[in-house]
């Protein structure tokens, strides 16, 4: 009698809690679907709308599905702009290259060729120098290695704003400002990336660089030989993260390259084609100009996406 | 006897050879980066205090005679005082002063605004995410971890195309929200009224009603001013901030979930806890030092903002999205105001040690108890 009441208690006791697990999954999967659905969606409208006419931009932003007749032109045969209603309805829209071609002609090829030539560049230089200094820092002994060590630790708390100005002035004394080494020179190294190098090469093992320097090799040699080759997921998540950082940067090329819109990135460009457009965006060209901005990032994160996350977490940085 | 003490001083020697050519190796090495820092980042940070003592106005060629002039802490106490004293004339600067509270009163609520409720956010998916019944981890790693990839200048022109005034935020609430509708939607980008304030005036307080304290005047603002909130336009640009770094926080968080191993769940599930206790008594005791992590990351950046503002708002409308950063910009590059820039960029430095410090004290004390 006793045990019966006793079991009785245990199932419903473990039925309720199998109750109240669904509920808590069903919310859950609600709140994940939500947030999802609030981070993904804008960038489904931007493309969308990228791919709409002006008029039809302003009055149907929602229309989220393209139908045919594809590559319509926007203006009539008279040459006036077709209203909303002729290439869209509430919820579909004909696509036009109207904003792409628009915002090629505001130079965007060149932005483009100059943002990967700076993420490029940029990028090797640091895999190189910061590489070198890491290892140094996490495996030779010399004078003043600790010191240097926390030095550069200690450069990461300075925010980019104080640098601002005095960087400026020391640009315009090596007459530096708005030429590409200017944007380059500066951003060569950067002390995340040498904290990054220094924690990976701490992890690995010392005994093959041993065996190699029994071996009689030069600390260069060995270097590039073994312990380069070795580094290769340290190396490939410095990459990513230097190119998305540079690729992105806003803040260093307003103040290095303004003065000549030739060597404008694309950040830069569309920002001061904001500026000169003032309260009338045409945000269809604005929303071309977006999605090949974040198109070859996306690209890039979709193929290395292991990459970044782990970057992320074994930066160290975790405590 | 005689040949064997060459020898060990000979192998001496190499000894130290080697050590010394370790050295050379190991600066060698580190040349470039050396270098590169010297001149970009350390003198820079001697030339940003040094500069903060002076008038310069970033025009005149600073090495040339009469270029500047050192003016000690008057930048300083303009910020911080409305006036500096020149000899035994006191020169008043009450705007400078008004401008800064105004840059770091936005600055304050931005940072309260967001900080919090990006962590709580972040950490509240990726536990969700963490759990064992969820299948398809990666797609939503994927999806809340994208925005983060994206340029803050293209995240900014986004968000100005969806909160347009006939945009697409307005056009679904007009859909959900009865009695929402064109003729009263909210000017999202353009709208300086203080959030607090529109609260406390749906509950009948208004400046007239509020007391003497309204109209008295602290640091360059009255009381009323400064329990403003963020104007509607910079709860936009804090929208745009926690939407976009929930992402990164999330995966951080992520991370650190994945490390506590799994037995210590079971044992508190067969001790008969809860989910919530779990959460609360388990996980983010455990997960003290990323949440410190988290936090501080968040509080650089936050502190820090300048490139939405300067894409969305320009500091408008009447100075409510201005924060220090871009005061900084405006100051320096378009104001020709080189000195001053500077000292409000240091004093921006030494509020953010700050606040990094402290935020180290009430994590440990917490730890401690």
């Amino acid at each position: 009698m006793a045990t019966a009441i006793q079991s009785q208690g245990v199932v419903t006791a473990a039925r309720r809690r199998s109750v109240g697990r669904l509920a808590l999954a069903t919310l859950g999967w609600t709140v994940l679907i939500a947030f999802a659905l609030i981070e993904i969606l804008p960038f489904a409208f931007t493309v969308a709308n990228s791919f709409k006419c002006l008029p039809a931009v302003q009055s149907y932003p929602r229309a989220l599905i393209p139908v045919p007749p594809f590559g319509v032109s926007c203006v009539s045969e008279e040459g006036a702009p077709l209203p909303a209603r002729a290439v869209s309805t509430p919820t579909t829209f004909n696509p036009t290259l109207q904003g792409y071609e628009e915002i090629f002609d505001a130079k965007l090829p060149r932005w483009f060729a100059n943002t990967t030539f700076f993420a490029v560049v940029i990028t090797v230089l640091r895999l190189v120098f910061d590489s070198m200094a890491g290892y140094a820092l996490a495996r030779i002994r010399f004078p003043g290695n600790r010191l240097l060590f926390y030095s550069i630790l200690g450069t990461m708390m300075v925010p980019p704003v104080v640098l601002l100005i005095p960087r400026f002035i020391i640009l315009k004394h090596l007459a530096m400002l708005n030429t590409y080494q200017g944007l380059i020179v500066p951003l060569a190294v950067d002390a995340f990336g040498i904290f990054l190098m220094k924690q990976f090469f701490e992890s690995v093992p010392g005994e093959i660089e041993e065996a190699a320097m029994v071996d009689g090799a030069s600390r260069f040699t060995m270097f590039l030989r073994v312990v380069l080759p070795m580094a290769t997921p340290a190396l490939t998540a410095l990459a990513i993260f230097s190119f998305q950082g540079t690729w992105n940067d806003f803040l260093m090329p307003l103040i290095i390259l303004s003065g000549k819109s030739d060597l404008w990135t694309l950040p830069l460009g569309l920002s001061f084609l904001r500026g000169a457009y003032g309260e009338t965006l045409r945000w269809h060209a604005f929303l071309a100009g977006s999605v090949l901005t974040t198109l070859p990032l996306a690209l890039i994160f979709f193929y290395f996406q292991r990459y970044f996350v782990e970057g992320i977490s074994y930066s160290g940085l975790k405590g | 006897m005689a040949t064997a003490a060459p020898a060990v001083r000979r192998q001496v020697t190499t000894m130290s050879a080697k050590r010394r050519q370790e050295a050379l190796a190991g600066l060698s090495f580190m040349v470039p980066a050396l270098i590169i820092f010297l001149i970009f980042l350390i003198i820079p940070i001697g030339a940003a205090v040094y500069i903060s003592f002076t008038d310069w106005n970033g025009i005149s060629p600073v090495f040339e005679e009469g270029a500047y002039n050192y003016i000690g802490t008057a930048n300083y106490s303009d910020l911080l005082r409305g006036y500096h004293v020149d000899g035994d004339r006191v020169v008043a600067a009450s705007i400078r002063q008004r401008d800064f509270f105004i840059a770091l009163k936005n600055t304050f609520y931005y940072v309260i605004g967001v900080v919090p409720v990006q962590t709580t956010l972040a950490l509240l998916l990726a536990v969700i995410v963490n759990q064992r019944w969820l299948k398809a981890k990666g797609f939503f790693r994927t999806a809340f971890y994208f925005p983060s990839i994206t340029s803050s200048v293209v995240i900014s022109l986004i968000f100005m195309f969806m909160f347009t005034r006939g945009g697409l935020v307005n056009q679904a609430l007009a859909s959900v929200v009865p009695g929402y509708g064109s003729g009263n939607y909210v000017n999202w980008l353009d709208d300086p009224r203080g959030v607090l304030h529109l609260i406390f005036g749906q509950f009948g307080l208004t400046r007239e009603s509020a007391g003497a304290w309204a109209g008295q005047r602290v640091l360059g603002l009255t009381g009323w001013e400064w329990i403003s909130g963020p104007s509607v336009t910079l709860l936009t640009i804090m929208m745009l901030n926690i939407w976009t770094t929930i992402g990164t926080m999330m995966v951080i968080f992520l991370a650190a979930l994945q490390d506590i191993p799994g037995h210590v769940y079971e044992a508190a599930e067969i001790d008969g806890a809860n989910a919530f206790q779990i959460f609360r008594r388990i996980t983010v005791p455990l997960l003290r030092p990323t949440i410190f992590f988290v936090v501080t990351l968040g509080l650089i950046g936050t502190f820090q903002v300048f490139d939405q503002v300067y894409v969305i708002s320009s500091g408008g409308p009447a100075k409510t999205t201005l924060t220090v950063a871009y005061m900084v910009y405006q100051n320096g590059f378009d104001r020709s105001a080189m000195g001053l820039a500077s000292a409000t960029a240091i004093v921006l430095f030494v509020i953010i040690f700050v606040f990094t410090i402290l935020q180290r004290v009430v994590v440990r004390e917490r730890a401690a108890v």
